[in-house]
């Protein structure tokens, strides 16, 4: 067992095609929430493969896309001062900021350093005691344990010199600020499936049964997406709305208990803005109290940051499902992952930049 | 950052305190931090976010939904249903 082709098997997929043929009887919309499934999604050709009547929306699952413009900018603020070491994943250094990226604060003389691991920045910090080594801690509920052990190590190791800027975003909220939004479409969601293998999906429950959708924890893998999007429609064409796991190989109801009580050790949930959407309750983390000392937006008193959106972009309609990249005037003209203007035509997992590399020109 | 897939973990060792392993994808190897998964043993697969290991990949699972699906190909064929006429896209384990 590879984990890999058995899951691509071009017959089975087939078959799951003969199969959504045969249930859907409706127009149906499903959003899958998250980038990486978007991304596959376009890669492998999946709406054009399934039957017309299904229209796929993408949602709002790429951490680097909904990350608010202010702590973009506080974070390139950071990166651009003397004695600081200003580390991050990689895919956060092309986001655009109101007037620039971190990209450009490395080419102006920046020490701006692409990390693999948060511990990476934790080793940083050892490493240049005369630094101030700061972490852009993005993502969902996928990375924040790896977050929150970062923390936690700078604390075991008694480093002063450590911060983050926390910008970590939670899933359930968002889908029900999606789910509660004038004019949502959405009947059907894929949940996460490495979300999921994080946090369980019990949270997903109380969702499903007070709006009446159906929940489907789903894999990254072409047959993943397909069962996933199979057992949607079965249950949306039965009328039933119940949280479902198809991809059992990674995901318990549970979850990872050490990894979400490390969260909770280190972080407490907090209301967050989400790029192109807007604040949404207690959708983010934040340091609890006992780490304010790691709080880089703490720690670096920058006071009001005044943020500047290009006026062309649609990224938060995209994000939101209500818009396709293709109806932006921008897509493909003046916005391209060379030179984007929204963080959804940056990132690997950013809706635009998926439909921008997969799709055919024609 | 986030588009994990699997790797096989092939050494186990510790670093600053925490448990860490190496994980082979294919050929490419990492490390990751084993913090999440204490119960990971040389040879299983996991799934790395952000440098952590944050599930055991099981097993038992994975072979049910591949039998499942060699069931759901055999009663394909057994009934004439062609298959196979269509790739539904190239496999690129690095995306």
């Amino acid at each position: 067992m590879k984990y890999l082709e058995e899951f691509r098997d071009p017959e089975v997929a087939r078959l799951y095609l003969e199969q959504l043929q045969a249930a859907v009887t409706r127009p149906w919309k499903i959003m899958e929430v998250c980038g990486g499934q978007t991304h596959a999604i376009m890669q492998y050709g999946i709406q054009e493969l399934i039957p017309d009547k299904l229209t796929l929306l993408h949602g709002p699952g790429c951490p680097v896309c909904v990350t608010p413009l202010e702590q973009i900018d506080k974070a390139i603020a950071i990166a651009g001062q003397p004695d600081v070491i200003f580390t991050t994943f990689g895919d956060m250094l092309r986001v655009p900021g109101s007037e620039k990226d971190l990209f450009s604060v490395k080419a102006d003389g920046g020490d701006v350093r692409v990390v693999y691991s948060p511990l990476d920045a934790v080793r940083i910090a050892t490493d240049n005691p005369d630094k101030e080594v700061v972490f852009f801690a993005v993502g969902f509920e996928t990375t924040a344990p790896a977050n929150a052990m970062a923390v936690k190590q700078a604390a075991a190791l008694g480093l002063a010199n450590f911060s983050q800027i926390v910008a970590q975003v939670l899933v359930p909220p968002a889908l029900e600020a999606i789910l509660t939004a004038p004019g949502n479409q959405v009947q059907g969601f894929l949940a996460a499936g490495h979300v999921c293998t994080v946090m369980g999906y019990h949270e997903y429950e109380p969702i499903a049964a007070r709006y009446k959708v159906p929940i489907v924890v789903t894999g990254f893998e072409p047959l993943d997406i397909l069962e996933g999007i199979l057992l949607v429609v079965r249950q949306l064409e039965a009328g039933r709305h119940e949280v479902e796991n198809q991809y059992r190989r990674s995901v318990r109801r549970t979850g990872n208990e050490p990894a979400q009580d490390m969260i909770k050790a280190v972080y407490r949930v907090v209301p967050r803005q989400w790029r192109g959407i807007g604040e949404i309750p207690r959708s983010g983390l934040g340091l609890q109290a006992a780490y304010t000392a790691y709080d880089a937006e703490v720690k670096f008193q920058l006071g009001s940051i005044r943020t500047r959106e290009p006026e062309v972009c649609i990224s938060g309609e995209v994000l939101q499902g209500w818009k396709k990249p293709t109806d932006c005037p921008a897509f493909g003209k003046e916005c391209t992952p060379d030179t984007p203007l929204g963080a959804t035509m940056v990132s690997n997992e950013g809706t635009c930049a998926a439909y921008y590399r997969y799709m055919d020109p024609s | 950052m986030c588009l994990a897939i699997p790797g096989k973990v092939v050494e186990i060792y510790e670093e600053n305190g925490l448990r860490m392993g190496r994980i082979d994808y294919g050929g490419v190897v990492n490390k990751a931090c084993l913090e999440y998964v204490p119960e990971i043993e040389i040879g299983q697969y996991t799934i790395v976010h952000a440098g952590f290991a944050i599930s055991i990949l099981d097993e038992e699972e994975a072979l049910k939904s591949f039998e499942a699906w060699q069931e759901m190909a055999s009663a394909a064929r057994a009934a004439g249903i062609p298959l196979g006429a269509e790739d539904p896209g190239p496999g690129d384990p690095a995306a």
